[in-house]
């Protein structure tokens, strides 16, 4: 599709892994950090004057 | 036209015997090339049912939550939409009488209609492999096998996989080598490639949901984009709202879809919508070696689960 693959991330996680939940999370905050602020899939609200 | 005769003998029996309350066909449109849906209900009106090469749309679209007995017509691709509507329980199989046309790839209309170019058809008959397309001072004689629908020149299943009847003999399947090489193509693409190759494919979607609205699997009450609370998607034409549109339209397929092709013939902007879907059906194949609705015993892929699943994360 053309989504930066570093945005998308999958991941199973069951109600008792809060552990890996957050890993996960973490993981996901810093992939995307890195690639920085989306450019694709924005949506810019109409300027008004 | 060929198969016409059939099917209206198939469709007068099974109105007249009272085995079916209903005959879901095609009739002849008013304009050259345009066929129309139409129910009869009465055997002395299947005068009214006509088959040619014109005959795209997926007349499944019409069952979903019908309680009469129904008579239908099925190209093979028409048959695999039944069969989803049956497993995903919107029909039952006893509700219906399924006339099935071994399918040798409708005519795609836009095709002759580019061709002409400012040139107007008035008339358009078949015969032998040949379509005879006539207008003022020019008469074409067109190889029907050359103006093929782009996803029945790919089809695969061709004859119907559930009927009741046939209106003919069954047809060669095609061996295509790959199926897939246009979807092949596009999954080569950098990240950069597939967003630009996308966001050009939509750029004059207007959002009239046409294809939404052709598809035989969009049957949800309440359509995630006329939700309003909450409200899933925009309902402008920004560009992020339009490929979010139709990225989630070709999600809610996944699995289910049988590349009938219904969604590209609606569009009135010729956007290829199936260059969505197709990556789904290919990936579906690829991932779980199945195929929508080629029988109504096996459930779709995307709601089983299996314990020897190859990914162990699922185990």
């Amino acid at each position: 599709m053309g989504i930066e693959p570093e945005r998308l991330h999958f991941s199973w996680i069951s109600s008792s892994e809060g552990g890996k939940f957050a890993e996960v999370a973490t993981e996901v905050i810093e992939k995307v950090r890195e690639v920085g602020p989306a450019k694709r899939l924005v949506k810019e609200r109409a300027e008004v004057a | 036209m060929r198969h016409t005769d059939k099917i209206r003998e198939i469709a007068k029996k099974i109105l007249e015997e009272k085995s079916v309350d209903l005959v879901i066909g095609f009739k002849k449109g008013t304009l050259p090339m345009m066929t129309e849906p139409v129910t009869i209900r009465d055997a002395e009106k299947t005068e009214q049912l006509y088959w040619d090469s014109f005959c795209n749309m997926n007349l499944a679209n019409y069952l979903p939550k019908r309680e009469e007995k129904i008579g239908i017509i099925a190209k093979g691709c028409d048959s695999r939409n039944i069969a989803v509507h049956i497993v995903e329980n919107q029909i039952k199989r006893e509700q219906l009488y399924i006339i099935g046309v071994p399918c040798e790839g409708m005519v795609d209309r836009r095709k002759i209609i580019s061709l002409l170019g400012d040139k107007e058809a008035k008339e358009v008959v078949e015969s032998d492999g040949e379509i005879i397309v006539k207008g003022e001072g020019f008469e074409h004689a067109l190889k029907r096998i050359d103006y093929l629908q782009d996803n029945c020149m790919r089809c695969m299943h061709r004859n119907p996989v559930i009927h009741d009847a046939l209106v003919g003999d069954l047809v060669e399947e095609r061996k295509e080598p790959d199926p897939y090489a246009d979807v092949k193509d596009i999954e080569e693409m950098g990240s950069e490639e597939k967003w630009e190759f996308f966001s050009d494919l939509i750029k004059d979607c207007t959002r009239c949901y046409a294809c939404r609205n052709a598809c035989p699997l969009c049957y949800c009450p309440t359509c995630f984009v006329d939700e309003s609370d909450p409200q899933w998607v925009g309902k402008s034409i920004d560009p992020t709202d339009t490929i979010t549109f139709h990225i989630l339209r070709a999600y809610h397929c996944a699995g289910r879809c049988t590349d009938c092709g219904a969604c590209e013939q609606a569009c009135p902007v010729d956007i290829e919508v199936r260059s969505f879907t197709r990556k789904l059906n290919k990936d579906v194949l690829d991932l779980y070696g199945s195929e929508a609705g080629l029988s109504i015993e096996e459930r779709p892929p995307l709601d089983t689960y299996r314990p020897d699943d190859y990914d162990a994360f699922i185990r």
